[in-house]
């Protein structure tokens, strides 16, 4: 095991002291196979025992410890330093405002994930035996890889939408909205699209695509919102030539939006 | 001082605690939740289980076979009764969340699909791919979102229960954001606070699996059972620990010592063919396999890496790509992630890393503690189904089937309760107040949360590890002791308010300290081997004497005690544990 | 609470920071260039309604330097633009084949081929004429 001296550039906030966030630099002596996050934990037990952070898993599940480290949102845990120089800047997500350290206020995603109805709405129970839904490996696949999100919020870290428009639903939710939208088992898309096709949903994005580049599980949110544009213009046209299909929380602005 | 009156308060937000708040909050829409967790819900550790759901699905299965593998899976120390009315309850449990929208992995009917797990005569583990934990927890978080009822209080640490006059009244926990203690009066409270892998230092569990929930309960006087069982689970990556499931082994994997030796045949588990094959070789119990690494590890034949120490080899080149892919796609990207290793091309090195603490807060009626109010669940808890060995995949099960009626069961004897008593919710808060204040004041010793937490990780790495015996315990009890001691002289160096990690660290550091000794204590009295608690000196089962659960009671400053209550036997005799043969 | 979380502001300049944000604007803001291309066209067709005289002119004035330049231009941001576009395509409609999803490739060689008939057509119904 070889050891690698780093040094760890890390921005500090503490807001009963500091105005302003400053770079603190930590000289860390590393092992070779660690990753950001291990040099972290040896500040902290080593070091400087005031340095905030969150973790848990260490095993890129858990979505904690997400920050950007040399400008890149990342999940500090599976952040190799093979793959990195010998200083190291790390920094809380950007687009959040930052309660401490590396550690930032969720409140707004939190509501936002809430505001999507990310659960099933049923269409009736399935009349099975065994009281479970049929789904083939098709049905699966189309809404799968739309569930692997961690909510690690990386994604908005690099919209520039979301830092822009404070409204803006973001990519994680919409990507969410979207893996239930594309669920066999479900029929809750209009009762989303008062939120989704809204005009802090889905037409506030304008495809930038950065949230599906830096995404540590390739859940492609860009792709998710893209596709609900798509399904959520559809629907406003039908309703258009066919009145009568017109259903409670229509699509908004929908053909007004940029695809 | 705030004080939040609510009817239920749970703690702890992963796969049992979010099961009982949507449980209270469908019963009854009226009855205020207050969910408190150190972490925001999708943090928890249920995240990190992989390969599955243990629940009877096949025609040719049945309750009894699930009933049977778990009890001589736990080696006859599990309560039977609580056996049986859990496996009769894991298949609706787990078809519950399917239409809650788990992406449960499918046959080419579309049925859900099941696999092997080890020391199971048949398949009847659920899986979503390799991240079924992952799964469940964000179906149960979401679906929990459409409920009002369900307040919840992210990244609150809870410290201490509210108990008074012979009863839970509440919980106070510190809200992390601002470092303000807050009072919460309520009427019931249930523990869904996870395991306490973390007092050892080479585990699966991540960094918040530190007991605080067994040990505010311990604390509150309510006994901790059967703590000396510690499971190993067999395939851990050398280094960091992360796990690769058990459903690597259940889709065909094998283990090979330095000789590409299958070893597990010389342990009991044989003959290694024709495979695969339930109930055997690596389809063997957790326990018998991380004891058969520890014997090939003695013989001088597990596989020397130079970075990593002793190994062994997990071999899954032989399932090919495509199923890898398909089935076991996460540890395939966490292998080659963290040891460079891929699954596909080469065999993964692994040892034993600990995996789950089976003993946990001692249930008298599957849910409910001997505090009155005071209910829990999950892992913290101790029903007792996982006996002295849990079953693999038994334990997302229990978190959704003990998590949902411990919900219910607040929910029901909540008119009975009554109010809080005000004076003494506000005497306890008091005190609660005054201890962290101490805490807070305390004068630099020397020691430190870091070194504490080092030496009682080496203490029970090395006297309550795998194997033990009572000199082994004798050190690490006197050791547990000395930290004990010494953690009251450990002061914050960080003194500030808000989202202060030094003192969370701090807090559970003193749960750790106390589960660690419970476990030492408890395993130093057990003179017997029996599932995961295996003593050199005293290498057989034996029945005449320790049928019995451990119960670690409370002592303050002085050493737990420890009792024996009887495991209760309904229709399977203890017997030889048998795997392998021709089954 | 007490607590005073702190808020960085995004800089005016953020799309000039990284080379992602770049791109993006650079995709975006060559839809102008369509727009003006566009435009020019309505032009000819406009000076074509004048009479024979005044579209000469148009011709002319394309064929200056200053329209050549300009042509140029067109070209370059007109390709980048329709490439950006084509090439994320896959994320917007994937493509089913059976139970599997077909590769992105798929998608995007799809358009290009669309693109090449199109094309081909207008150029071999130019020729005829």
């Amino acid at each position: 095991m070889g050891e690698r001296q780093i040094t760890l550039e890390v921005m500090r906030y503490r807001p009963e002291t500091d105005t302003e966030p400053v770079f603190q630099t930590y000289a860390v002596p590393c092992q070779e196979e660690w990753v950001v996050l291990d040099a972290l934990n040896y500040v902290k037990d080593n070091l400087d025992r005031s340095l905030s952070f969150r973790w848990s898993c260490h095993m890129a599940v858990c979505g904690s410890c997400a920050m950007v480290v040399n400008g890149t949102p990342m999940l500090s845990c599976k952040a190799f330093l093979r793959d990195l120089p010998d200083t190291i800047q790390v920094e809380p997500l950007r687009n959040f405002p930052i309660e401490r350290d590396l550690v930032v206020v969720l409140d707004d995603f939190m509501e936002k994930l809430r505001s999507v109805k990310p659960y099933i709405v049923p269409k009736e129970a399935p009349a099975t035996p065994d009281g479970t839904f049929r789904q083939s490996t098709k049905q699966l696949k189309m809404f799968k890889p739309f569930a692997m999100c961690i909510n690690c919020l990386a994604c908005y870290s690099v919209c520039p939408q979301y830092g822009l428009n404070e409204g803006f639903a973001g990519p994680a939710a919409l990507a969410l909205a979207h893996r239930y939208n594309a669920d066999s088992r479900d029929v809750g898309r209009k009762a989303r699209e008062d939120v989704v096709a809204s005009n802090v949903g889905i037409w506030e994005c304008t495809f930038v695509g950065a949230c599906s580049e830096v995404c540590p599980k390739d859940v492609d949110p860009a792709a998710a919102i893209q596709q609900t544009k798509i399904a959520s213009t559809v629907d406003y046209f039908t309703d258009l030539i066919l009145p009568g299909r017109k259903v409670k929380g229509g699509p908004g602005k929908a053909a007004g939006g940029k695809a | 001082m705030e004080v939040i009156e609510t009817d239920v308060a749970i703690v702890g937000a992963g796969g049992a605690g979010l099961s009982a708040a949507i449980a209270v909050a469908e019963r009854d829409p009226n009855l205020k939740i207050a969910l408190l967790s150190k972490v925001y819900p999708m943090r928890s550790h249920t995240c990190a289980a992989e390969g599955g759901a243990a629940g009877v699905a096949k025609d040719e299965d049945s309750l009894d076979k699930h009933f049977d593998d778990t009890v001589s899976g736990g080696d006859w120390l599990c309560d039977q009764d609580a056996v049986e009315w859990f496996v009769e309850r894991a298949p609706k449990e787990l078809a519950r969340i399917e239409r809650w929208g788990c992406p449960w992995s499918r046959d080419a009917d579309g049925k859900v699909a099941v696999r092997p797990f080890g020391g199971m005569k048949i398949e009847r583990t659920w899986y979503a791919a390799d991240k079924t934990g992952f799964h469940i927890l964000h179906t149960l978080f979401q679906t929990s979102l459409q409920f009002p009822s369900i307040k919840r209080y992210d990244e609150y640490y809870s410290t201490d229960l509210i108990a008074a006059d012979g009863r839970c009244q509440g919980v106070m926990a510190i809200e992390m954001r601002s470092g303000q203690l807050k009072t919460f009066a309520a009427k019931t409270v249930i523990i869904a606070t996870g395991g306490a892998g973390r007092v050892f230092p080479f585990t699966t569990n991540g960094a918040i699996k530190t007991g605080d929930g067994m040990a505010m309960a311990y604390r509150a006087g309510v006994p901790l059972k059967d703590m000396e069982f510690v499971q190993y689970h067999p395939t851990g990556l050398p280094g960091t620990g992360i796990l690769m499931t058990e459903g690597c082994r259940g889709e065909g994997g094998i283990l090979v010592n330095k000789d590409g030796y299958r070893y597990l045949q010389d342990y009991g588990l044989g003959p290694p063919d024709p495979w695969p094959r339930k109930k055997a070789m690596e389809l063997g119990p957790r326990d018998m396999l991380s004891q058969a690494f520890w014997h090939e590890q003695q013989k001088g034949r597990t596989i020397q890496s130079a970075s990593y120490g002793d190994v062994v080899h997990l071999d899954m080149r032989h399932l090919g790509q495509a199923l890898i892919d398909e089935r076991l796609p996460f540890v395939r990207d966490l292998a080659r992630s963290y040891l460079g290793v891929d699954m596909v091309t080469d065999p993964v090195p692994v040892r034993p890393v600990v995996h789950y603490t089976m003993g946990g807060i001692h249930m008298e009626n599957l849910v409910e503690t001997p505090l009155k109010g005071l209910y829990a669940a999950g892992e913290c808890a101790c029903v007792s189904i996982n006996g002295s060995n849990r079953l693999g995949s038994n334990s997302l099960t229990e978190c959704l089937v003990f998590g949902r009626e411990a919900g219910q069961r607040a929910a029901e004897q909540i008119g009975s309760l009554g109010a809080v008593n005000d004076t003494l919710v506000k005497e306890r808060a008091e005190a609660s107040r005054q201890a962290l204040a101490d805490l807070h004041m305390r004068p630099h010793s020397g020691e430190s949360v870091s070194g504490i937490r080092r030496e009682m990780h080496d203490t029970m790495e090395s006297g309550a590890g795998i194997y033990r015996t009572a000199d082994s315990l004798a050190q690490t009890c006197t050791d547990m002791a000395n930290l004990r001691d010494r953690f009251n002289r450990v002061a914050l160096e960080d003194k500030s308010a808000v989202y202060n990690t030094d003192l969370i660290q701090a807090l559970e550091l003193q749960s750790m300290v106390e589960i660690a000794e419970t476990m030492a204590h408890s395993a130093t009295k057990r003179t017997e081997s029996r599932g995961s608690h295996q003593r050199l000196d005293f290498a057989q089962r034996d029945d005449e004497v320790f049928l019995k659960h451990s119960l670690a009671t409370y002592n303050g400053q002085a050493a737990p005690t420890i009792d024996y209550r009887d495991v209760v036997i309904t229709k399977s005799q203890p017997a030889a544990r048998v795997y392998g043969g021709d089954v | 609470m007490s607590n005073r979380p702190y808020v960085r502001p995004m800089a005016p300049s953020w799309y000039m920071q990284e080379g992602r944000y770049v791109r993006y604007m650079v995709r975006e803001v060559t839809c102008l260039f369509i727009a003006l291309h566009a435009l020019v066209l309505i032009v000819g067709a406009f000076r074509l309604s004048q009479g024979p005289e005044a579209f000469n002119g148009y011709l002319q004035a394309l064929w200056g330097p200053a329209g050549i330049l300009l042509g140029l231009v067109l070209l370059v941001t007109t390709v980048i633009h329709s490439c950006t576009w084509f090439n994320l395509t896959p994320k917007a409609m994937p493509l089913w084949i059976g139970d599997k999803k077909a590769p992105g490739w798929i998608v995007v060689a799809a358009h290009y081929g669309g693109w090449a008939v199109v094309s081909l057509v207008i150029l071999v119904l130019v020729g005829s004429l």
